[in-house]
């Protein structure tokens, strides 16, 4: 993974000394509240319901065991033993101090870690593909570009008081695991028929109260102009985007009202005078940061399937688990492993600080000190020996890490809700977790299959409920926490958006209600079809009539 | 009199900055004047015959294109925000100094406070006129925030990975 030089750590040890004056002068009453919530929101500084929330920047998910362990100490010191992995693939802490904050802050520079843009109206965290660099349909690995990306947005003097947040996301596999085209600006690294490399761009992407998937508007961008490019977008975004209404401040409505072609059209103008300019990336600069992203020591092994296939044999739990949260990894011999934190009963997301402390160690005997962040919330060992498969499965086991749900109905996207979320409309953890205690049956979960369920609290959709195969988004009536429930989302390659079933539910209504849409997929699917399919196969009408029908 | 941050010093200021609604009504002949922008557009021949040094500026809406071809006539071009939050005017500024080449003062007026002062630099502005109820002095560390940038920008128009050692 990328390590700092002097310059990167000069920059993380200024912002700490400057955010810690702010905190200061904020404290003093040097500094309005209003005026301290954009710099405490840039610093992902959140006041919530309880307690501040701070927001820690894992970039494009990356994790050292270093970093792991100086998480689990604060963790221990400054909250309340644990954390929360977030949709972005950040860390979150829900109860600390605002006073311990610049220390806080103090300790994760020790440790190259900040929380530089993870909220307010800026370019925040750029997400990618949890399987970056080991995935087997991976053309492109997208991490030296995702750094290249965080440092050009670091502290961008231009582009800190954007209309509003701005998220990049890149992607360079067959499949799209980073949901790129749901993003304000999605880049898929592709290759001409020249061999070079560039980048697909689109635009104007995003979930939230209109949520829309993106437009492509630029087929091929050659790598050296993805900063002067990305400037450019940002330019125009930054100078029309409207600031009048913030629910219409994000760069898909303006895409949207100039159309996306004229849109384009702005970009290339103003592209015009940035290209072959001075921020025009260098040979030098792509090779100076790839080389933080080169294979591991990895040995010549070979691949495993005949032991595996015994192990399976003797152990039915461990050949669940493999097949649910192991997945193939490019080099013979190897796998990448999830860590599933959705066992029934924790807030989907959430890991203690022994649990931090225990993965670390595990990184360091089975993954060359390494994890990553996944966007579902979970956490990967990306580079792990399959003969010790079996050995790290009975280490996660005992800590109740190894709950083989990956990608399963259980394996739910949430967002923190109303238990934490001031914004929110409703409580989002409590629903998860009556829907996974009625469908604790694991045999019935794997005859599911496939499915992706996901939970806001709010129209900020957080939990990027509009893609999720069953979305599910808390709404307020009179007063009252009501959900209501989408189908057919889907973040991957076409993404697309879900449908609104129907007037929206009590919260102690819905694991009824997901149940019978379970159960109108289980009837009407034919043999291997996933639940995504059938809905688009059948539509949304048989789910409303089953569902609906019960209340008369 | 107003003090504000010029070329990183507190400075008395001189100029006079008009209202949006200002007309050429008992206009004085030889002070140092900064006409919002509706007032250049309508009376730049009026403007320019006088003695007194002449400045324009802009509220956040408007945009720098429209001055583009009279640049030579501003001694100052100051950029409104109307609260801290509006980004606006750092493309504005950056524009002015990096397409149009403007060298003379680009000031930043309006809500404008201690902990933006160093990226408006990065931008183009030299010169801020801190929000009245503020002490300049205490703005002047803002300029001090980092020590090192990554981008390019109108303070330098290279990149770090043109920099690094
Ligand atoms: S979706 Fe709404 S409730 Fe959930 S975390 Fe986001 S803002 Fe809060």
């Amino acid at each position: 993974m990328y390590v700092y030089d002097q310059y990167d750590q000069h920059i993380i040890e200024d912002r700490v000394r400057q955010f810690r004056d702010q905190t200061r002068r904020y404290l003093a009453g040097e500094l309005s509240g209003e005026e301290f919530r954009p710099l405490r929101l840039q610093n992902g500084l959140y006041i919530q319901r309880y307690a501040p929330m701070l927001r820690v920047a894992v970039p494009y998910g990356l994790l050292s065991s270093r970093q792991l362990r100086k998480l689990a100490e604060i963790a221990r010191n400054y909250d309340k033993g644990y954390a929360h992995i977030s949709t972005r693939q950040n860390v979150q802490f829900n109860w600390p101090e605002l006073e311990d904050v610049p220390d806080i802050l103090a300790e994760l520079a020790t440790v190259q870690m900040h929380a530089i843009q993870t909220s307010g109206n800026c370019i925040r965290n750029t997400t990618t593909d949890q399987f970056a660099g080991v995935a087997r349909d991976e053309l492109i690995d997208p991490r030296p570009w995702c750094e290249i990306i965080r440092q050009w947005s670091t502290f961008h003097p231009e582009f800190a008081f954007l209309p509003r947040k701005f998220k990049i996301a890149v992607n360079g596999a067959v499949s799209d695991r980073a949901a790129i085209e749901v993003h304000d600006i999605g880049l898929e690294a592709v290759q001409n028929a020249a061999g070079e490399l560039g980048f697909r761009v689109s635009v104007g992407g995003g979930l939230g109260r209109t949520p829309i998937v993106g437009s492509f508007i630029n087929e091929f961008l050659p790598w050296k102009h993805l900063l002067t490019y990305l400037d450019a977008i940002l330019r125009v975004y930054n100078r029309y985007g409207r600031r009048d209404n913030k629910f219409k401040a994000r760069i898909k409505i303006l895409v949207k009202a100039l159309t996306p072609e004229v849109f384009a059209e702005r970009v290339e103008a103003e592209w015009a005078h940035l290209k072959d300019g001075p921020a025009t990336l260098t040979e030098a600069e792509v090779e100076r940061v790839s080389r933080f992203f080169i294979d591991p020591a990895y040995k010549a092994l070979e691949d495993q399937d005949a032991a595996l296939a015994a192990l399976d044999a003797e152990h039915p739990g461990f050949a669940r688990w493999r097949s649910r949260n192991v997945v193939a990894h490019k080099k013979p011999g190897y796998a990448a492993v999830t860590l599933s934190l959705k066992p029934t009963g924790v807030a989907p997301g959430d890991i203690t600080d022994k649990q931090l402390d225990a993965v670390a160690e595990l990184a360091d005997r089975y993954c060359f000190g390494e994890v990553r962040n996944s966007h579902e919330q979970n956490i990967i060992l990306a580079d792990v020996e399959q003969s010790q498969l079996f050995t790290l499965w009975n280490e996660l086991r005992e800590l109740g890490l190894a709950v083989p749900n990956v990608g399963l109905l259980t394996d739910m996207i949430c967002c923190p809700g109303g238990d934490f979320c001031s914004l929110a409309n409703a409580k989002s953890i409590p629903i998860a977790e009556s829907i996974q205690r009625r469908f604790d049956d694991l045999d019935y979960l794997f005859d599911i299959g496939e499915l992706d369920l996901n939970i806001s609290g709010c129209m900020n959709a957080c939990g990027h409920h509009h893609v999720g195969h069953i979305g599910i988004l808390g709404v307020d009536k009179k007063g009252a926490e009501f959900y209501q429930v989408s189908l057919g989302g889907s973040a991957g390659r076409n993404a697309s958006l879900g449908q609104i079933l129907g007037p929206s539910f009590a919260q102690d209504a819905m694991p009824d209600v997901i149940e019978k849409i379970i159960a109108v997929y289980v009837e009407r699917r034919s043999e291997d079809e996933q639940f995504l399919d059938t809905f688009r196969r059948i539509g949304l009408d048989p789910f409303k009539e089953r569902v609906y029908a019960a209340n008369h | 009199m107003q003090r504000i941050i010029k070329n990183d010093q507190v400075v008395d200021e001189s100029w006079h900055l008009l209202p949006k609604d200002a007309t050429l009504d008992g206009l004085s002949n030889c002070d140092d004047l900064i006409v919002p922008l509706a007032l250049w557009r309508e009376h730049a021949h009026a403007l320019k015959a006088r003695d007194g040094g002449l400045g324009v500026w802009l509220d956040a809406d408007e945009q720098i294109e429209e001055i583009a071809e009279d640049l030579a006539h501003f001694k100052v071009i100051a950029l409104n925000f109307p609260a801290f939050t509006d980004g606006r005017h750092y493309s504005s500024a950056r524009l002015l100094r990096e397409r149009y080449g403007y060298k003379d003062e680009i000031r930043a007026i309006g809500d404008v406070l201690r902990d933006q002062l160093f990226l408006m630099r990065r931008c183009g502005f030299d010169a801020f006129a801190v929000r009245a109820d503020r002490d300049p002095y205490d703005a002047l560390e803002g300029l001090k925030d980092f020590s090192v940038t990554y981008q390019a920008a109108a303070d330098d128009p290279r990149p770090l990975f043109l920099r690094r050692g």
